[in-house]
């Protein structure tokens, strides 16, 4: 079966300095992905990279397929097909990523008419019911307001919204809760998981925050300084984490259950991206670094079904967790 | 919203009341318009009897109350020179400044606004930089200075405008190109910055991610937006409309009202300045208000805010 998305070697430089240096990642039909890893590790960077979303100093190389249609360098009419129509993408601050100045109705009958080709009475009722569908009240009356006037967690719904209106395969949420508050959070997710099942959608859910990936993703990658090092199903990463960035990532969650014990900190910092070390980008942080780590940046290999990892110390790294978890 | 153009309106007639107690009062305190119309070798009594006819031996209050006196029973004074009711004087004169700054207003707009727009559009490009350079020089340059280049290169050595006159079209057209190129080189930064702003922001992202064509993002979700700082400039220049062209008058020897305003000082013929400054404070104002109304049209944010004011 072909994936729905594959990305290849995909690497973007801004000015000459990599922030992606060749991901490769793979999603299936209906999938949820969860992309996690630290800001500026590249997960956002990836889709507006794959959709052609980033500024045009960046430079973009490696390949993106979507149902084997190759989108790096496709015209920028096929593009607008694709963006909104095939794959729909949501955005970390609602607040500024609805025009100011264009009513709601506005907003959402344009990406209707993109994708839709409705017009007239029809596109009228298909607005009015997808907020009915993403739980914005009165929403007869709402249509004619404008961005302001709607909260924070009403504008991630009316995004929400717009982005599915054109029936999308997959949609990319990047972020979709950071910027509100917790109780919101927990709705908007709900809201996000109740429509990919019932429209079929595959999502990639970009995030920092682990838990929401665990709670709704099928399938965890995790970034580091613009790679992806490990990717596994997220019930596997999250019991049994191989790579010791995600150790560390993991490490540092509090557990709901078992005596209380000290937080685990990864030590370091991210790299700054104009000076990778050569090699493994976390060797310098991780403490099972060994010489040939700082030869080459270790490539994605297969440690089980389903599973991969990018560590040449992976077997140690197993040892180790194994270890701690017997003591 | 009827309360929020209510304080505007008041707030506008407070800066037209300031600005003509402001010229009043410096007008009087800098120069007797005695000595200066009738020149300082006429004789004592001369002087004197002119200075009680135009009311000049009255205290500065007294005049000033007369003034507004006056004001209310809509008479702006006579001119200290001819006698002839100011308002006479200066009105017959707006149609030939109008001819410089209507054309010049349009031009600055025509130029400005695309360039700025296709400035940002093409960031760093060679036009881009080009599109800066000229307005910076466009607006670093006095338009004194600019009007006499202009008249070196095409009056004096091509030949083929004329220096300065009223004649005939041909008389307008330096002074109305001395009067755009600087405008168009304010607009042009202006719009290119606001662009450039707009271009930057998360719904224009929002609005590509959601396949809308590049073109259709530019005029349908940027422009709009960009509108709202430009249309600040645009109300300025509209308020500058009556006595934009007092030095470009003066160099092209063009008979406007800035021309009247420059030989009104000079004499200190009191009536025809103090009425020359209160149709300028009119005009800036109100355009200053026309702007305040356009951007509740365009913003509805501020819309929403003036509904509670």
């Amino acid at each position: 079966m072909t994936p729905l998305v594959s990305i290849e070697g995909l690497s973007v430089a801004f000015n000459g300095v990599p922030v992606l240096r060749g991901v490769d990642l793979a999603l299936g039909k209906g999938e949820a992905l969860g992309l996690v890893g630290e800001s500026g590790s590249g997960k956002s960077v990836t889709w507006l990279a794959a959709l052609g979303l980033l500024p045009r100093h960046a430079k973009v190389s490696g390949s993106v397929r979507l149902d084997g249609r190759e989108l790096l360098g496709a015209p920028a009419s096929e593009l607008d097909q694709v963006r909104g129509g095939r794959v729909a993408m949501i955005f970390q601050d609602p607040a500024s990523a609805l025009n100011p100045v264009l009513t709601i109705r506005k907003q959402l009958c344009e990406a209707l008419a993109l994708h839709r080709n409705l017009s007239g009475e029809a596109i009228k009722a298909e607005a009015l019911r997808l907020l009915n569908l993403v739980g914005i009240p009165d929403a007869g009356r709402r249509l004619s307001a404008y961005p302001h006037e709607f909260s924070g967690g009403q504008v991630q719904r009316i995004m929400i919204a717009m982005a599915v209106a054109g029936n999308p395969d997959l949609l990319i949420a990047d972020e979709p809760t950071t910027a509100l508050d917790a109780t919101i959070q927990a709705q908007i997710l709900e809201l996000l998981s109740t429509i990919r099942r019932e429209m079929s959608m595959a999502l990639v859910l970009i995030s920092h925050d682990l838990g929401v990936v665990a709670e709704n993703c099928d399938r965890v990658a995790v970034m580091y300084a613009g790679r992806i090092v490990e990717q596994a199903p997220s019930n596997q990463l999250f019991a049994d984490p191989v790579h010791p960035y995600a150790q560390g990532l993991i490490g540092a969650l509090p557990p709901l259950d078992g005596p209380r014990r000290r937080l685990t900190a990864i030590p370091g910092t991210v790299p700054d991206p104009a000076h990778m070390p050569s090699g493994c980008a976390f060797a310098p942080r991780c403490t099972l670094a060994a010489e040939p780590c700082a030869l080459a940046a270790p490539p994605l290999a297969p440690i089980a079904e389903d599973r991969v990892v990018a560590c040449i110390r992976a077997e140690a790294s197993r040892h180790a967790l194994l270890g701690i978890a017997a003591e | 919203m009827g309360r929020y153009f209510a304080i505007r309106i008041g707030r506008a007639a407070l800066t037209i009341v300031l600005v003509v107690t402001f010229a009043f009062v410096v007008l009087r305190l800098s120069g007797d318009p005695a000595l200066m119309i009738l020149g300082p070798e006429a004789p004592p009594e001369v002087l004197a009897a002119f200075r009680k006819a135009w009311g000049l031996d009255d205290p500065i209050w007294l005049q000033y109350l007369d003034y507004f006196g006056a004001i209310a029973k809509g008479e702006l004074g006579r001119s200290m020179r001819d006698g002839r009711p100011a308002i006479e004087l200066v009105l017959e004169r707006i149609p030939a400044t109008l001819a410089l700054t209507l054309p010049a207003f349009f031009l600055k707009v025509a130029l400005g606004v695309p360039a700025g727009i296709y400035a940002a559009l093409h960031r760093g490009s060679g036009v881009d930089r080009a599109v800066m350079m000229t307005a910076v020089a466009g607006f670093t340059v006095p338009s004194f200075v600019l009007a006499l280049l202009l008249v070196l290169v095409f009056a004096v050595q091509l030949g083929w405008l004329p220096s300065g006159g009223q004649e005939s079209w041909r008389h307008a057209i330096l002074p109305i190109t001395t009067l755009s190129l600087g405008g168009a080189a304010v607009l042009a930064r202006f719009t290119r910055s606001a662009m450039l702003e707009v271009l930057g922001q998360p719904y224009i992202r929002t609005a590509s991610a959601k396949g809308v064509p590049w073109r259709k993002v530019v005029t349908s979700h940027a422009l709009p937006n960009a509108a709202i700082p430009t249309v600040t400039i645009l109300g300025f220049m509209v308020g500058t409309l009556i006595a934009g062209a007092v030095v470009v008058e003066s160099v092209f020897a063009w008979p406007g009202v800035g021309r009247l305003l420059v030989v009104a000082v000079a004499n200190r013929d009191l009536a025809v300045v103090q009425c020359i400054l209160l149709l300028v404070a009119m005009t800036m104002v109100s355009s200053n208000l026309i702007v305040d109304f356009l951007y509740g049209f365009l913003d509805p944010r501020l819309r929403a805010k003036g509904a509670h004011a």
